[in-house]
């Protein structure tokens, strides 16, 4: 019989305010099995824990029950506690006695108390008959993927590599750049891109631990943290990419190589053939980048069909060619109307979001083209500023003042032709008078979105997306680079507009977290986790259907189903759905339920 | 918007030499002028059409002719733009065109006003006030008040003038008047 402890938590006043602690101490103390009870301020304090590890020692207990806040709080303290008193942390459980019962019931102190002596009970049921587990380690594959050869996967890459573990590049388009590859001078500074980026495609190219794939994407992933498997597809290898095979360099480098698919001889980079490698792959991140939202979408702006209203990226083309012309008829514009937020916070039509990366760039556009055409006149509809970054406000103020391009506080109305130039009705709210110009030239500042394709890989790497189809972060603010598939991070526009800096940053950060799982020599798992009892297993297969997790399988040749466990949640429904009662969930069994219940019956 | 837009604002910017192209708009200068209130366009709506070149109403507004000069507007201004100069600009403008000013009485306190340093150095406040209102066509309102003020002897019944008168006028020739 199991000697259990129960330790009551008085939270201050949040849980002795409305339920009788006292109370329950000594009713509890009757309960069949429970060896020691005592209640205490702040469990979780020092004297709180120092309390547990005291009885533990002196009344011999090897189940703990901790009457307190939710165990998404403070279940890790108290198991670490029970750990350093000798008693296995899995016979230690929360019953929590706050959030569910002492503040939602303040009004009703007795009926709360009751609650809470019954809701500890159930929980002095399971205990009884939890087992004393052992957490998995599992072994991981240091190599990366990194989808993306713009600058997040780029820099994401470099970063890997430079730390001595193997990358492999995978890029859709034939060269690396991405975006970037389109842009002309960046803010703040005019910096040229193209500069900026040979420097960086070189490295890459250069780097012994990088293989780049181009023209290559993503077809299946299969595995979990630390042991993916990646098939890709490249539809065939351009001349002076360079498809480097794991070998000798990263031998020399130190990191043993993963066993391999891959294999040289059917590489034969004259035919286009697709070919599909496999790879054995320990974390993946995600550097997809964005599109613009297509000016068809854009009917009050033309739909597309003025060949003289262009979005933010054609212009970036002109700007990179150095001669600004009218698509139309080649001639210099004079007059040059800026729309942004085209797309953008607008929740009724479009994005409701702010592509963020627009009130830069228009500005930069801006001054890049009165440097050009010092006689032209540039205007720039907005509706605010948001010059967020260092030196950003800065930034736009100049092209207010030493560039004297105005800004019209407004959303334009309408686009359209007439008598070969695109007038453009909007308003000025600061004068609160409308305005129309007729215009040579009007550039839209689409809205971002993100890259064509990306919802399929998405479902392809069983990640999720927001509703637009930008990749989800695991935390808003303390897991921005994180997807919530483990192992799998993000970097870049793929999760959100963003401009270079930041995209180097967060591109940095996911080689950071990369590192870190490889830094480990194997990972830990959580064994509350399902399994199947063999005798019983039928191998009916509801089971592999029910899993989301897909860590449901058939056993290669035996008729039975078999858990994967890294992929396994513990979330229960494969046990809901086997029919022979087969499936189990590990210290959560249906027997365990069934007796938990019999206290509150 | 006209074409010249950009050379309007800049002319003005040019004579007041005040930087308009900083203006945030942030609307701190009306919130804090004591006479936008009675305004058409009140001070940052002012710099608004300057820079748009709306320059026939600008002409025709009466914010200029109400602007005090108290520069409270410039003191608080976060990029340091004075408004009374601009103020004076489009006054001057408005007079270049030949446009009748939108406040007639304020111009015509200006008139007497000038007339009366033109004449003695200083303001001789009866000779002043008496040509106000023969100028604006006013000559009840207040008469009781100032009456009260010359029993008090706050106003002087005769002007004093200054020693060097000559160079006073110079400044008033020397601007064509």
């Amino acid at each position: 019989m199991r000697k259990i402890g129960i330790f009551v938590c008085h939270c201050g006043l949040n849980i002795a305010g409305t339920i009788d602690v006292q109370r329950v101490v000594e009713e509890i103390k009757k309960y069949p099995g429970v060896a020691f009870a005592a209640d205490y301020k702040y469990m979780c304090s020092d004297p709180g824990q120092a309390l547990i590890r005291q009885a533990i020692a002196d009344y011999g207990l090897d189940g703990i029950v901790v009457a307190a806040c939710s165990p998404a709080m403070h279940e890790v303290t108290f198991r670490k506690a029970a750990r350093a008193a000798g008693v296995n942390p899995y016979l230690t459980e929360i019953a929590n006695i706050r959030e569910q019962i002492s503040w939602v019931h303040q009004t009703q102190p007795e009926e709360a108390t009751r609650k809470a002596i019954e809701t500890i009970a159930t929980i002095v049921e399971k205990v009884r008959y939890d087992e004393a587990l052992v957490p998995f380690s599992l072994p991981v594959v240091k190599r990366a993927l990194v989808i993306g050869g713009g600058i997040a996967g780029m820099t994401t890459a470099l970063h890997i590599a430079d730390a001595g573990y193997p990358v492999v590049l995978v890029e859709r388009e034939a060269q690396l750049g991405g975006k970037m590859r389109q842009l002309s001078g960046l803010y703040l500074n005019f910096d040229a891109a193209p500069d900026l980026l040979e420097t960086k495609i070189a490295a890459v190219m250069q780097h012994p631990n990088i293989q780049v794939l181009t023209n290559a994407e993503v077809v299946e992933l299969g595995g979990y943290v630390g042991n993916f498997t990646v098939k890709i597809s490249s539809r065939f290898q351009v001349p002076g990419y360079k498809l480097q095979v794991p070998g000798s360099e990263i031998a020399q480098s130190g990191i043993n190589p993963q066993p391999e698919t891959l294999q040289p001889e059917t590489l034969q980079p004259e035919t286009p053939q697709p070919e599909t490698f496999t790879f054995d792959i320990g974390a993946i991140v995600v550097a997809t980048g964005f599109d613009l939202l297509p000016k068809s979408e854009l009917g009050e702006y033309g739909g597309g069909r003025p060949p003289d209203v262009i979005d933010g990226l054609q212009f970036e083309r002109m700007l990179a060619e150095g001669e600004i012309r009218r698509p139309s008829d080649g001639a210099v514009p004079k007059e040059v109307v800026w729309v942004q937020c085209a797309g953008s916070r607008d929740p009724e039509l479009h994005m409701p979001y702010c592509s963020k990366i627009c009130c830069m760039y228009v500005a930069k556009q801006a001054m890049a083209y009165k440097q050009r055409v010092p006689d032209g006149q540039a205007y720039v509809f907005y509706i605010d500023i948001r010059s967020q970054g260092k030196g950003y406000e800065e930034f736009v103020q100049r092209a207010m003042t030493e560039y004297d391009v105005l800004y019209l506080r407004g959303k334009v109305a309408r686009v359209f032709e007439e008598d070969g130039r695109v007038v453009v009705y909007g308003v000025d709210t600061l004068s609160g008078k409308a305005v129309e110009v007729q215009a040579d030239l009007v550039v839209l500042a689409t809205a971002v979105v993100p890259s064509a394709g990306a919802r399929d890989l998405a479902q392809r790497l069983r990640v999720s997306t927001d509703e637009y189809g930008f990749f989800s972060e695991a935390h808003p603010k303390l897991r921005p680079v994180e997807s919530l598939t483990a192992g799998i991070f993000l970097a870049g526009a793929a999760q959100f507009p963003k401009d270079i800096p930041e995209t180097v940053a967060q591109a940095s950060g996911a080689a950071a977290k990369v590192l870190g799982l490889f830094a480990q020599r194997e990972m830990v798992q959580e064994p509350t986790i399902a399994f199947v009892d063999e005798e019983l297993c039928a191998g009916c297969g509801l089971c592999v259907a029910a899993c989301p997790y897909e860590a449901r399988v058939m056993h290669p040749w035996k008729p039975i189903a078999v858990v994967q466990t890294a992929l396994c949640q513990g979330c229960g429904a494969c046990v809901v759905a086997c029919p022979n009662k087969a499936s189990s969930l590990r210290n959560l069994s249906t027997e365990q339920l069934l007796t938990m219940m019999e206290p509150v019956l | 918007m006209t074409e010249t837009a950009t050379s309007f604002s800049e002319i003005i910017q040019a004579r007041s030499g005040e930087p308009l192209h900083t203006c945030y708009f942030c609307q701190k200068c009306t919130a804090g002028c004591p006479v936008a209130y009675a305004m058409d366009y009140k001070p940052a709506q002012v710099v608004r059409l300057i820079l748009l070149g709306r320059r026939d109403t600008l002409l025709r507004s009466n914010a200029p002719w109400l602007c005090v000069g108290c520069d409270t507007c410039g003191a608080r201004c976060p990029n340091d733009i004075y408004l009374a100069p601009v103020m004076d600009v489009l006054k001057e403008m408005a007079l270049e065109a030949g446009l009748a000013p939108a406040e007639k009485k304020v111009y015509a306190l200006h008139q007497s006003f000038l007339d009366s340093i033109k004449l003695w150095g200083r303001t001789h406040e009866l000779s002043m006030l008496m040509e106000y209102k023969l100028r604006a066509v006013d000559l009840f309102t207040d008469l009781d008040l100032g009456l009260r003020l010359m029993l008090k002897g706050k106003i002087s019944m005769l002007p004093e003038r200054i020693k060097d008168l000559e160079r006073v006028r110079a400044l008033y020739r020397r601007v064509g008047r």
